[in-house]
């Protein structure tokens, strides 16, 4: 196992430099870094511009600023955004730290949630509680989160401004002050997306729950479990649910990974400092190394969290042995 | 003659498709006595593995439903138990072994883990250890080599054979009167199949379990089996001893099913199967269900508009359900001469 | 089935499936049945129309993508015909306009009908770009293997690497701001295929190994002729119903682009969008609602179609109704 999980991380390494430098390639083709500065008549002096061009490399061939990119991304922590000369970690730290939060919570909640509706519409299949929940998930499913998103805020503000109550805050992640990370006040700001997150996943783990447990539930392994006078309940959880849950563990590892990339949307909506709302104001602001740094960030996120997958699958499931 | 120890009476069991209803069983009655090998023979969709997996209540009751019959064993009617009482009963007075080894078993735990579950469901006041080892005898019994390691072993780690035999061992693990083996064998390489076939003698020796042994070979039956039942389309079309049904059998099926055998001792031209193909159990024939296909039936319209009981053929215990079962008194099957060298029965 | 006044009346039809072993002919006739022959593709279509949700489906798909590629006759204004007098109206407050209006005086409902056009224009090519693509590379992948596999796997997997919408954002952005619908869709089209890829070739390598292309072979089919005429046909059954589904997914991934302000550019609506301008205003709600409930109807009637698909195709699943 140990073996396997080394040769992952080594190959993921030559995949991670493919992506940054195609990556850095593209955004570097595509974008003036200095045209904000260019933009703005005080900054547009061919004498800080030539200056700057010359410190950040600009003038120099795309290899080369790929490796003082690359550099900068080691020795100094990701480097500094040329927007705003500010080094890039701090704030993308902050965001990581807040979207972690978000993502947490609704995961949780959604997989709780999830694997319980799916284990019980499984066993009560087609009664009514099996096509509510069915419908519900097909519903939360194809809804599009910044239509679901905008529907709560809409709703909240509507309630505030007819009863002057705030429930849930729809908007940013305190009222004034920074708050700690689980007080009162940031929970009511971030109720609102954790819960729009929420559905979505929770759609999908209660319908993929569910069809685990029906695949299952007809296998001939259960069927033996019966004959042998086990009583249902038993043979529901310790037979049914063990090997059904399997395959969800893998997928929610996964889309933990997926969703770390920032709920682009649905942050936008709310206001929430994090890494979809750092992507997306630096993406319009064409603030390039900041956008790298993103990207970077995302795709390790994504290529540890596939790989912790695979490591669960295989130490849940005693068949898949990597050598 | 002696009580027995199943008792079934015009069991029917029926399925609601969005075809239509199949009548998979329909209105079937046998006995089975203690000690003794019953042999139920048919072709794929004849009813004969859902007549018992009814008994044991394993026929999902959205679509299935049983829709007539009793079956006294040990003074109740298991069909008319609740599911807790019938499960008592399940994997400890009647077992029973599937035909698929292969996924028969749970893949994610341990091979030791779920024969031990068999003893501790019905006696769970036994002590762990005397269950670990009861298990590791069992799996000895059986013939799985190593018992020790074996125990704590994955169901993948076994092979094919090997795992037949552990649900065998998890069949008779609390030692039952009756063992119900559904096609054990048919997903097995033939070798492995007689491996298999000895391990169920000499389990029978042990437990003196009565068996009802299901399948679609003739010479399993041949070997294993002291009474037999043919079911065709849902029906028991014939039933008696094994020898009387091999020598001289009295229904057309029967003779059709084993003309249909090669004879290693002969030289034969041709192979003679039965022409068509095995009914709709949702619109069936009218009268008897083989008409179509019989040879013995010569456009007779008794055999089109009459179901035929199963009445008396000649000789003790024999039956077959035929208007003209008469007709076939004489006939001897290509089996009747008893072969040169010993073949031991 | 009613029943016959004798039995002497009716005629049996014996329906034969030609994949079982089928009565024979003269027999059959003895018993004066008729014999008819279904094809596998019809069995697959009698399934699908029985499928009740995926009729819905079908029906709502119809009216819904119906009315967007007729739009120009449909829609009772043009999506850009601005009217200052009838300002931000709830929907049938005023008597023409049933959605009511935006900010400017625009028909909501004209906007939407020819939102739903940018949405099917764009769906609807992605998809076949992006299956037509996907299948052949994953045909290659699968049934070549070896290192031509390795190299389109390892394309696969870099583009893989990134959430999907994090990629199309990106590019959008860096291409200039808002484009045009068919800029767009090349977009989009340009990653998703590897989605479809993938699962190509997992078919192809699974089907690669069945003893009928060994009996291709063993008769000298060569490569092309054993991928497209064997192992092709039994591949469409997934391939159709991924495509059906990327019809929504592609969508849902526009309307996000567009939500954000990195998709298809004025004047040309786009539901995504109108869901966006409603952001302003909060207190019409119609604004945002109405366009997203489109959306969400288009993604579930082509979710039912797929089921419905899925369940026609797959001759595996047997599912005995209670």
């Amino acid at each position: 196992m140990l073996t396997y999980i080394a040769r992952r991380i080594l190959y993921s390494i030559p995949v991670l430099l493919a992506t940054s430098f195609l990556s850095f390639t593209f955004i570097t083709k595509a974008s003036d870094p200095l045209a904000n500065l260019r933009a703005n008549p005080r900054t547009n002096n061919p004498v800080i511009l030539h200056h700057l061009a010359h410190i950040y490399h600009l003038d120099q061939s795309l290899p080369v600023r790929y490796w003082y990119w690359l550099q900068d991304v080691f020795v100094h922590k990701l480097g500094v955004s040329l927007l705003t000369s500010q080094p890039i970690w701090p704030d993308i730290s902050v965001a990581i730290e807040h979207t972690l939060q978000i993502i947490l919570l609704a995961q949780v909640i959604a997989l709780v949630l999830g694997v319980a509706v799916g284990i019980y519409s499984a066993i009560r299949q087609y009664s009514p509680f099996d096509y509510a929940m069915t419908s519900i998930s097909f519903l939360g499913y194809a809804m599009p989160t910044f239509w679901l998103a905008l529907i709560l805020q809409i709703l909240f503000v509507d309630i505030y401004l007819k009863w002057h109550v705030r429930i849930f805050y729809t908007s940013g992640l305190n009222s004034g002050v920074t708050s700690s990370t689980w007080s009162i006040d940031r929970l009511q700001h971030i109720a609102l997306p954790v819960a729009t997150l929420t559905v979505v996943s929770f759609a999908l783990y209660s319908r993929y729950m569910r069809a685990t447990m029906l695949d299952v539930i007809n296998s001939d392994y259960v069927r033996t479990a019966r004959a042998k006078g086990l009583p249902e309940r038993l043979v529901i959880f310790r037979h049914v649910v063990r090997n059904a849950l399997i395959p969800i563990v893998t997928v929610s590892a996964l889309q933990f990974g997926a969703l770390l990339g920032g709920a682009i949307v649905t942050e936008s909506i709310f206001q929430l400092n994090g890494m979809g709302y750092f992507f997306i104001t630096r993406l319009q602001t064409n603030d390039v190394y900041s956008v790298m740094a993103y990207v970077m960030i995302v795709a390790i996120t994504v290529i540890t969290f596939n790989l912790l997958a695979d490591v669960l699958y295989g130490y849940l499931d005693p068949r898949i042995r990597y050598d | 003659m002696a009580e027995p120890l199943l008792s079934i009476r015009d069991l029917a069991v029926e399925f609601r498709t969005e075809d239509g209803i199949v009548h998979a069983v329909d209105g079937i009655s046998y006995d089975v006595f203690p000690g003794e090998t019953l042999g139920i023979v048919g072709e794929s969709g004849s009813g004969k593995s859902v007549s018992t997996m009814a008994l044991l209540g394993l026929i999902p009751q959205p679509p299935g439903r049983i829709a007539s019959g009793t079956a006294m064993f040990q003074g109740k009617d298991l069909l008319k138990l609740s599911p807790k009482e019938l499960r008592g009963f399940r994997g400890d007075e009647v077992a029973m072994v599937f035909q698929d080894p292969m996924t028969s078993l749970n893949p994610v735990l341990k091979v030791g883990y779920q024969l031990a579950e068999t003893i501790k469901t019905h006696y769970p006041k036994e002590p762990d250890d005397k269950v670990k080892s009861r298990v590791v005898e069992l799996l000895r019994l059986v013939g799985v080599p190593n018992p020790d390691a074996r125990v704590n072993q994955y169901p993948h780690e076994f092979s094919g054979g090997m795992r037949q035999r552990a649900m065998i061992a998890m069949a008779i693990a609390n030692s039952p009167s009756l063992l119900i083996a559904d096609e054990p064998t048919t997903a097995l390489d033939v070798t492995i199949q007689a491996q298999v076939l000895e391990v169920l003698k000499t389990v029978q020796e042990e437990t003196q379990a009565a068996t009802i042994l299901i399948t679609h070979d003739l010479g399993i039956v041949a070997e294993m089996c002291d009474r037999v039942l043919v079911m065709y389309a849902g029906r028991i079309v014939e039933a008696g001893d094994v020898l009387t049904i091999f020598r001289a059998p009295r229904h057309p099926y029967t003779v059709g099913l084993l003309d249909s055998l090669p004879k290693l001792t002969e030289d034969e031209e041709w192979l003679r199967p039965i022409p068509g193909s095995p009914p709709s159990l949702i619109n069936r024939p009218s009268g008897c269900a083989f008409h179509p296909r019989c040879f013995l039936t010569q456009g007779r319209p008794r055999c089109r508009e009459d179901v035929p009981e199963l009445r008396d053929a000649e000789g003790a215990g024999h039956f077959a359900a035929c208007h003209f079962s008469e007709e076939l008194a004489g006939h001897q099957s290509k089996f009747s001469e008893p072969v040169q060298a010993g073949s031991g029965t | 089935m009613t029943e016959p006044t004798t039995p002497l009346d009716v005629k049996p039809v014996a329906i034969v499936d030609p994949m079982a072993i089928s009565v024979p002919l003269d027999l059959a006739a003895a018993e004066g049945m008729e014999l008819k022959t279904r094809s596998q593709w019809s069995y697959a279509r009698r399934r699908f129309l029985r499928h009740r949700l995926a009729m819905i489906g079908l029906v709502g798909l119809i009216i819904i993508f119906g009315a967007g590629a007729l739009a120009n006759f449909v829609a009772p204004y043009s999506f850009d015909q601005i009217d200052l007098t009838y300002v931000l109206h709830a929907p049938t407050t005023v008597g023409h306009h049933v959605f009511g209006t935006d900010e400017i005086g625009r028909d909501s409902l004209s906007r939407i009908i020819y939102g739903i056009r940018t949405s099917e224009q764009v769906g609807l090519t992605v998809a076949v770009l992006s299956t037509l693509f996907g299948l052949v590379v994953g045909a290659i992948a699968g049934y070549y293997r070896g290192w031509l596999d390795n190299v389109i796997m390892r394309i696969t997997d870099l583009i893989l690497t990134l959430p999907l919408l994090v990629v199309l954002l990106t590019v959008a952005a860096l291409l200039g701001r808002s484009s045009s619908v068919w800029t767009i869709v090349f977009i989009i089209a340009a990653f998703y295929w590897t989605g479809i890829a993938r699962i190509v070739r997992g078919v192809f390598l699974s089907l690669r190994e069945k003893e009928y292309v060994e009996a291709a072979k063993a008769v000298g089919a060569g490569d092309l002729r054993i991928m497209f005429r064997h192992i092709l046909p039994n591949t469409l059954g997934p391939v159709v119903v991924t495509a059906t589904l990327a019809v929504a997914d592609a969508i849902i991934l526009e309307s996000f682009l567009s939500f954000l302000g990195f998709g298809i550019a004025d004047p040309t609506p786009s539901l995504g969008k109108l869901v966006s301008e409603g952001q302003q205003f909060p207190q019409k709600w119609w604004i945002t609602v109405i366009p997203g409930l489109v959306l969400v109807l288009i993604v579930i009637c082509v979710n039912f179609v797929g089921d419905g698909l899925r369940d026609a195709l797959d001759p595996q699943q047997r599912r005995v109704r209670a």
